[in-house]
């Protein structure tokens, strides 16, 4: 009992830990792309003692410190019990997501069996939703706690904005649930472990020699769903090309104009944990989860024969990497896409939202349909 | 007192708190937020019944969805704090409420309720139920709900489409 | 699970007609004709009408667990609904071109509103029920609101969905009630649940009936529910004032006779001495107000009030006398109703409705037709012989009078007098004034002719010939069984 408790404690503070890391180092992680991408030499002048560490001096020591130490204003006129709450309502949603989502298999302890995954609910899916649902408040209520007309705008665009991407990526997951026939990520993470070739229906057996050999990933299966997801998951994110919420050329910075200090580094640390999660909800749909290709339970089965067995814990150790390398992945990709393209207007993103991603999620659930029945 | 009663008094207190606050608070942003409160108190009830289902769908449609779109609102309208209202429909009001509490009190203190009304088996408030149930018993209701989801969004249409 | 989708025929065939009228509208220009519209929801409706003919004649079952009745009684309704719609597209053509509203929604919400109302008279599944009648809703609070250059139709609106929302909160309220009570929302199930223990009921099951009643008492604008109705009626788009007057209001008598007083008749002696009151105050309140009216429009709202008196009167009878009076009463007002609203369509002008005592003066003169035709509607109305209003009063007292509900009788006639004042009004102003309104020319609106046509012959029918649709009313009533 006492042991089990231990355990899941351990995994959450791992996952929360892990999160909250990356979410650091992201922050290093943009200063320094963005500047590779624009070519300057970025964040390099905090130091100790001479040492600026590539500039994780500066992102990690400098950054927190001078934001902890400044004063935290609350504007005279502004909600002061709200005001303090909507960073907490913005970090916390992006926290409590990763706990579903499993980052490796069962690791076998001796007798014990443990699931690589801080909550394995048979609604995972569903729970995402719920919380990436709550993200809004954070923003709206931080807006309307500020008690200035930049902030307010910013919440306005932000809810809207929030709510309409919300419907697509939900719509867009469809297609993954009908395919996997589960909610449970660590069981759509385990079924990407086949073959196409296992899948493939038999009228269509010709093309097994062609792609059989890939593994039954949800890229491979659902890719229009991975164009919409990712465009959703990001807009959800609130980053360029979808930071109408912020908006620093138009609305100064949006809802949290009126933030300093620690409160205002909630909300960028929720940016960032909210980068991770996506980029972990991003892996475990559709790129595999903790798979590696052809790894097994005891080790690679490749396709064109030829077996390699591997001692247990390397596996998970190769599992967890995997994990872990796939989700960085996807958060560099995410900071790529913030430094390489332009803000859109904001009818623009709603006709992207609602008249694009919307009815294309649509017909790829049909599609998915009809494909189910003609596979059958 | 064993733990599942302690826990469902502590979040039935809460949860009576919460929605007095709803009723009495004068802002009505804070109206809105302690009313998302009750929101999440109840989905948590959901998850001590074991309907882990319900429970997620009430955050995501009540508190995500319903409560988001009434702060959207609120923000637009912008509206200031609530005059204090002690006028003959306050008297209404609480005739009202007193009468219902008539009703309700009674009934419930007489009413012997089962011991354990369901028996939580290990698919109970699964999707897989829920759907079964959705699909099979009572696939008329739910088609007629799309029907009535279409009728309310071209009727939505109508009345905020901007005229030429 | 059985899936017999026959008898969703009728609602299907309607809600594809809506569907397909949405879809068409999209593909017409700005500025082309939208007849077309019109038309296609009219066959449509006219197809509806035959299938429902042709069900008639076949085994009635339910389908969907027992969750949807198609039997003769909704099958009756359903002729009414239709006929109710397809009389309201006639009268509206014209209408809503003149006062510039969305044609194409405008008639899809009609059509949209007669699915929810078909698929209420056939529900034996209080969800079910539900649903209809939030579906038949929603589309007619829009409807109310569809004028949106004119003030007053957007307040009706506003005005029709907050109390609509509060009768729903009463509605879903008493339906929750009950199925903690009885442990299902199917009717049968809950029928079968009452007559099993006749005695012990919860009190939450009464207060669950009762929550039921309110709701229906909203949604029929019965009194003390229906301050909402004369200001909904008045500002609501006149065509859209008789669908709302004759269908809804049907529709909500369907159900209540189904769940109230069929199903749950086992309660009945709880709800009768309310019900009694409930009556006999819509009536006298009804046609008080009505007298005092300077607008015909808001004097049939009020009269209307008064008609869901006469019409509870049924309701408090009972099973046994209250069923054949109930349905016929309901089809012979629905002529009457929407012959009389048609004619109020055709006296707009422009944007502006005419429908004051004195815009009405001296109408006898300038368009015979129309005046004749008003004329018959208020003498049905108020009940003269040999009209449908008077055989429809008939029965419906002497169902009061056979079950010994005698004071009820004899409220009503005194009723009836007293309306006699109001409706002869509108007969001394078409005839004995001059200098109103012009109204419209036959070719100037045709199509609002032959709906008072149609509406004037089934008054006159109704009235001279009753036996048929007496003989229809009493088999739809029995099927219930």
């Amino acid at each position: 009992m006492i042991v089990d408790l231990a355990i899941i404690t351990l995994k959450a503070v791992l996952v929360v830990a892990m999160v909250l890391n990356l979410a650091g180092v992201l922050g290093w992680i943009e200063r320094k792309g963005s500047a590779l991408i624009q070519d300057r030499i970025g964040a390099n002048r905090a130091s100790i003692f001479g040492f600026a560490g590539l500039g994780l001096v500066n992102t990690l020591i400098a950054d927190p410190l001078k934001f902890l130490t400044k004063e935290d204003f609350i504007p005279p006129k502004g909600d002061r019990f709200l005001h303090t709450l909507a960073p907490c309502m913005a970090l916390f949603p992006a926290l409590v997501t990763f706990a579903v989502i499993p980052f490796g298999d069962v690791l076998n302890f001796g007798e014990r069996v443990i699931n690589l995954q801080v909550a394995s609910l048979n609604i995972g899916i569903l729970y995402v939703f719920a919380m990436g649902s709550l993200g809004v408040y954070g923003i709206v209520i931080g807006a309307w706690a500020s008690n200035n007309k930049f902030s307010m705008l910013g919440g306005v665009r932000g809810s809207a904005q929030m709510i309409s991407y919300e419907v697509a990526m939900g719509l867009s997951v469809i297609g993954i649930l009908m395919v996997y026939g589960t909610l449970e990520l660590q069981d759509i993470a385990r079924d990407q472990g086949t073959l196409i070739r296992d899948l493939m229906p038999s009228w269509l057996s010709f093309l097994t020699p062609i792609v059989g050999w890939l593994p039954a990933w949800g890229i491979f299966l659902q890719p229009v769903a991975f164009i919409l997801f990712f465009t959703a998951a990001v807009a959800e994110t609130k980053r360029i090309p979808f930071d109408l919420p912020e908006g620093e050329s138009e609305l100064v910075a949006g809802y949290h104009v009126e933030y300093s200090g620690g409160k205002f580094l909630m909300f960028f640390a929720g940016e960032f944990a909210e980068i991770v999660t996506a980029a972990g909800l991003v892996t475990t749909l559709f790129f595999g989860g903790w798979q590696v290709p052809y790894l097994m339970r005891d080790g690679f089965h490749f396709p064109w024969g030829g077996t390699l067995l591997l001692p247990h814990l390397l596996i998970v150790l190769m599992q967890v990497t995997a994990f872990t390398v796939k989700v960085v992945f996807f958060c560099w990709v995410q900071i790529l896409l913030r430094w390489s393209v332009p803000r859109f207007r904001y009818d623009q993103v709603m006709r992207l939202g609602w008249k694009m991603l919307l009815p294309l999620a649509l017909l790829n659930v049909a599609v998915t349909a009809i494909w189910i029945i003609a596979a059958q | 007192m064993d733990t599942a009663s302690f826990i469902f008094y502590l979040l039935a207190t809460l949860l009576v708190i919460a929605s007095l606050l709803v009723v009495f608070l004068r802002n009505v942003v804070h109206c809105a937020m302690a009313l998302v409160t009750a929101l999440l108190l109840i989905a948590v009830m959901f998850v001590t019944l074991h309907a882990p289902m319900l429970c997620v769908l009430q955050v995501m449609v009540y508190a995500g969805a319903i409560m988001v779109l009434f702060l959207f609102v609120i923000m637009f309208l912008n509206p200031g704090a609530l005059e204090q209202q002690r006028g003959l429909w306050w008297g209404f009001g609480t005739l009202l409420a007193m009468m219902l509490a008539g009703v309700l009190v009674p009934l419930v203190a007489t009413s012997d309720l089962p011991a354990d009304p369901v028996a939580a088996t290990e698919l109970f408030g699964s999707p897989e139920m829920l759907a079964k149930s959705l699909f099979s018993d009572y696939v008329l209701p739910f088609e007629i709900a799309s029907v009535l989801l279409l009728v309310a969004i071209i009727g939505a249409v109508v009345l905020a489409k901007r005229e030429n | 699970m059985d899936v017999n989708l026959v008898p969703l025929l009728p609602a299907v065939q309607v809600l594809v007609t809506a569907l397909v009228v949405t879809l068409r509208d999209l593909f017409i220009k700005d500025g082309e004709s939208r007849g077309v519209l019109a038309f296609y929801s009219l066959v449509g409706l006219g197809l509806a009408a035959a299938e429902v003919f042709f069900l008639l004649g076949g085994r009635q079952e339910g389908a969907f667990n027992d969750s949807y009745m198609l039997d003769r009684f909704a099958l009756f309704f359903a002729l009414i609904f239709i006929l109710a719609a397809a009389l309201t597209i006639l009268s509206a053509i014209d209408y809503v071109r003149q006062t510039g509203m969305r044609e194409g929604e405008f008639y899809a919400l009609i059509l949209f509103a007669t699915v929810g109302m078909i698929v209420m008279a056939a529900a034996n599944d209080l969800m079910v029920f539900f649903l209809g009648l939030e579906t038949m809703s929603i589309a007619v609070y829009v409807l109310t609101g569809m004028w949106r250059s004119n003030g007053r139709s957007s307040e009706a609106a506003m005005k029709y969905f907050l109390m609509g929302a509060f009768a729903t909160g009463f509605l879903l309220y008493g339906i929750a009630l009950i199925y903690g009570a009885t442990g299902s929302t199917n009717l049968a199930q809950i029928s079968a649940y009452l007559l099993d223990q006749p005695s012990e009921w919860p009190v939450y099951l009464i207060g669950g009936g009762f929550l039921l009643l309110i709701g229906f008492a909203f949604k029929v604008g019965a009194v003390p529910f229906h301050f909402w109705v004369p200001d909904v009626y008045e500002g609501a788009p006149t065509p859209v004032t008789g669908f709302m007057s004759v269908a809804v209001k049907a529709a909500a008598f369907a159900a209540w006779a189904r769940i109230l007083l069929y199903k749950l008749s086992p309660l009945d002696n709880d709800w009768v001495f309310p019900l009694w009151i409930i009556a006999i105050a819509t009536m006298t309140l009804g046609n008080l107000l009505a007298i005092t009216q300077h607008s015909i429009k808001r004097m049939l709202a009020y009269s209307s009030i008064a008609h869901a008196g006469y019409l509870l009167i049924p309701i408090v009878v009972g099973v046994e006398w209250g069923g054949l009076p109930l349905l016929f009463y309901l089809l012979a007002y629905s002529f009457m109703t929407l012959g009389a609203f048609a004619v109020l369509t055709s006296m707009t002008e422009g944007d502006e409705s005419k429908d004051g005592y004195s815009d009405f003066a001296g109408l006898g003169f300038k368009r015979p037709f129309l005046a004749l035709a008003m004329a018959l509607f208020m003498l049905s109305l108020a009940g003269f012989p040999p009209l449908a209003g008077f055989t429809g009063k008939f029965y419906v007292f002497r169902s009061a009078v056979l079950s010994g509900h005698l004071n009820l009788a004899i409220i009503g006639v005194l009723n009836s007098l007293l309306s006699v004042i109001f409706y002869l009004r509108v007969i001394v102003a078409m005839y004995m004034e001059e200098g109103g309104a012009a109204g419209k020319s036959f070719r100037q609106a045709p199509f609002v002719y032959i709906a008072v046509a149609i509406a004037l012959l089934g008054t006159i029918y109704l009235g001279i010939l009753p036996a048929d649709a007496l003989d229809w009313s009493r088999r739809a009533f029995g099927s219930l069984e």
